[in-house]
């Protein structure tokens, strides 16, 4: 009895059944699927596509000012009714030429001006952050990797800064220090543009920012670290005989950023508010430049003869600080399923 | 135990055993040792907590273990939670630097080698971890954690790196084309095959596994254990098997150690261990072994339960570490410590009153090596046997438990 040949073939044909699992077995990994998560909700896309909407128009304000499309500066007395203070016409003297009216007093455009708030508040707020992560995730690192002495060391100073009185602080420094930026630091060679007084104000406004808001991200990541260090994949990766720089960069700064990335979400529009506080109590960035806290700050003495002056801008503020806020929420809820509000 | 393993003292010291289906290798005799340890000592500090820290004790956590493992042969690990077998697991592939000690690999003491001088050795000397889901990075892909120790020792170049990752996750049994997935997509038995695949992809020497199999699913662990074998013979890896599961150590290893609070108590091959054990702490593990044929014909043996719990290892007990638990203590074990008698060709026992099951003798047999009398206090007509220090492997002449003297074959 032998197996005619026919038969065999036929056999030959069927077996690649295995092609199908073939074709595509591309894994997704832990940030696609956060992202995939992120996408499901949403909440999380209309504030995202918010969000990125106001970073575009900060970035877009001072473009149209140089191209001459807005202009924040010039006054407009004949708009303002007769006493000279209130803009004529309802709702803060709303118009087509200027759509969100204009400042009572000087009858300069307020959409303009609060384009151009969003610029200077978003600036510090982002840069203030961006230092804040770097200054605390180094140390959160350096910290929970070495353990003993130096993490101690560092847990104090982590002490030390959060219990500093940080709006005293800013106070009585505000004076001293803008000065110092704008003559010895300008003085070094590249640092020239510090002369200009808005630039030296946000950046002392940057420096408070940071020097007093990194302890909490220090602590995320020395917290993370203290976790990951300890797992096994640590040990295989030591096994390997893999550099410092390889565990820390390869292994431990990726499971690492997506809390990071969490707080960092929810600092910026801390920040922004923060800004806004520090303007009203006369520090930071003066006018006419605006920002959200000297146009707040300013409207206050308006608030009976232009209530919609003092409504506008405290209404972009809340909308900039919720749309960040619930960016940060969705941020968390896709980085770490397992969590529940 | 399907393969019949009893004629092995028997066997010339050559011979090379059939290896048929999946039984564990046999260790011939006279095979070369890869991994040599010699009075190895692990003290972990104790620090007070603040600033500045004081040391204010010490866990000794592994404390003067000696033992071979001969070449492409495995050498099982056991005892309780906490008896330093993990540690000593870590001390030989160098995660710690041990307080004090050799360990000699192939015949060189990397004790205390430095980094720059352990990178080449990483090579030779991999591991195989307990938790599938802690060891592998959640964050890379499969092709980038098997292939990790060839881009780190920058062994092939970078193009020849996918299919050599490719070829090891077949040889543990996985899709090759799953390289680009990650370890959140596999199941646990799954991830500890890509453990295994990147412990192999450097083609080490030593494999020291700590308990790979013990967080897995029991029909899983046939499954790992049979790779693991597979492996053993194809490249003829050696293994440090670490476990606290006594049929699966009495499956995969022909020799077996026995440790309790940072000492090795017994050591010997499969049979002395299994069927001849003379410590009364390796015998009171092996009666809590479930046994279905027992269970099946009533003849269960009654259990030995022993009382208490493991002391700490910051303040061991004196002498014997055992006693405070022992069934058999008298007063010479909290006096004087046991050394490590070698009582058979292949086996050491670390106790006063060494014996099979029941039959323990009333007399210390080492009272006259250590020349002290019944009760541990000096003896001024006996002096000490100046052989009692405690070698790895195992010497041509031992202790003869019937004549009480040093005898030999």
């Amino acid at each position: 009895m032998t197996i005619p040949g026919s038969e065999l073939e036929i056999h030959e044909t069927e077996t690649p059944v295995e092609d199908d699992s073939v074709v595509s077995v591309a894994g997704r990994s832990p940030t696609q699927l956060a992202i995939a998560r992120f996408r499901a909700d949403k909440l999380s896309m209309i504030s995202f596509v918010l969000s990125v909407f106001i970073v575009l128009c900060a970035i877009a304000a001072p473009i149209l000012v140089l191209l001459g499309v807005l202009h924040p500066n010039d006054f407009h007395q004949e708009l303002l009714s007769d006493d000279g203070v209130a803009p004529a016409g309802r709702f803060g003297g709303i118009s087509w030429d200027h759509p969100f009216g204009v400042d009572p007093g000087a009858g300069r455009d307020l959409l303009a001006r609060l384009m151009l708030a969003i610029t200077s508040s978003l600036t510090i707020a982002l840069t203030g952050t961006i230092f804040t992560v770097i200054i605390g995730a180094v140390l959160g690192i350096v910290a929970g990797f070495s353990g003993g002495f130096v993490d101690a060391v560092i847990g104090r100073i982590i002490d030390l800064t959060l219990s500093f009185p940080q709006t005293l602080m800013l106070l009585a420094l505000s004076g001293p220090v803008v000065v110092m930026i704008r003559q010895d630091v300008a003085d070094f060679p590249g640092f020239g543009f510090f002369t200009n007084p808005d630039l030296a104000n946000g950046a002392f406004v940057i420096v408070i920012l940071a020097a007093f808001g990194w302890p909490p991200v220090a602590r995320v990541v020395r917290g993370q670290v203290l976790s990951i260090r300890e797992r096994e994949f640590i040990e295989a990766a030591r096994l390997l005989g893999a550099s410092r720089r390889r565990l820390y960069f390869k292994e431990v700064l990726p499971n690492v950023w997506a809390p990071v990335l969490v707080y960092v979400t929810l600092l910026v529009p801390a920040y922004i508010s923060a800004e806004a506080a520090f303007n009203f109590l006369g520090v930071g960035i003066k006018p006419p430049t605006p920002t959200l806290g000297n146009i707040l700050a300013d409207s206050v003495s308006y608030t009976s003869a232009d209530p919609m002056y003092f409504f506008l801008p405290g209404a972009l503020l809340a909308l900039i600080v919720v749309v960040f806020n619930l960016v940060g929420d969705g941020a968390r809820d896709a980085l770490d399923p397992k969590s529940h509000r | 135990m399907t393969n019949d393993t009893t004629n092995q003292d028997l066997a010339p010291e050559d011979a090379v055993a059939p290896r048929a289906g999946h039984g564990a290798s046999v260790a011939p005799s006279g095979a070369k040792p890869i991994l040599e340890v010699d009075q190895l000592r692990m003290y972990f500090p104790v620090k007070s907590p603040g600033l500045f820290r004081r040391t204010v004790g010490q866990v000794q956590a592994v404390d003067g273990v000696s033992f071979q493992v001969a070449e492409a042969t495995s050498l099982g690990l056991v005892g309780e939670s906490g008896c330093g077998k993990s540690t000593t697991g870590r001390l030989i592939t160098r995660l710690y630097k041990p307080t004090a000690g050799a360990i000699r690999f192939e015949g060189q003491d990397i004790a205390q080698a430095k980094a720059s001088e352990l990178k080449p050795l990483r090579r030779e000397i991999q591991m195989i971890f307990q938790d599938p889901y802690t060891s592998l990075n959640p964050r890379q892909t499969v092709g980038s954690i098997v292939g990790a120790p060839l881009a780190i020792h920058k062994t092939l170049p970078k193009d020849k790196i996918l299919p050599r990752v490719q070829e090891l996750l077949e040889i543990v049994g996985l899709n090759p084309e799953h390289y680009n997935r990650y370890p959140h997509e596999f199941s646990g038995g799954q991830r500890q095959r890509i453990g295994i695949a990147r412990a192999l992809t450097l083609q080490p020497k030593l494999l020291v596994a700590d308990e790979p199999v013990s967080a897995l699913d029991v029909s899983i662990q046939a499954q790992v254990i049979n790779l693991l074998q597979d492996i053993q013979n194809e490249f003829g890896v050696a293994f440090l098997f670490i476990a606290h599961d006594l049929a699966i150590v009495r499956h995969f290893c022909p020799e077996i150690a026995v440790m309790y609070l940072g000492k090795i108590v017994e050591i010997g091959d499969r049979d002395s261990i299994y069927k001849n054990a003379h410590h009364p702490y390796t015998q009171a593990l092996l009666s809590a072994v479930p046994d279905v044929k027992q269970a099946a014909t009533g003849a269960r043996i009654e259990r030995i339960r022993l009382q208490g719990d493991v002391p700490s290892p910051i303040d061991p007990p004196s002498g014997c570490r055992f006693r405070t638990r022992c069934p058999i203590a008298q007063e010479i074990c909290a006096r004087h410590e046991p050394p490590l008698l070698q009582i058979g060709r292949r086996h050491k026992v670390a106790c006063h009153f060494p014996g099979r099951l029941g039959q323990a003798p009333r007399e210390p047999l080492t009272a006259g090596l250590l020349g002290v009398d019944a009760v541990g206090r000096p003896d001024p007509g006996a002096s000490p046997s100046p052989d009692l220090v405690e070698q790895p492997g195992y010497a041509d002449t031992w202790f003869d438990l019937d004549n009480k003297s040093i005898g030999r074959a």
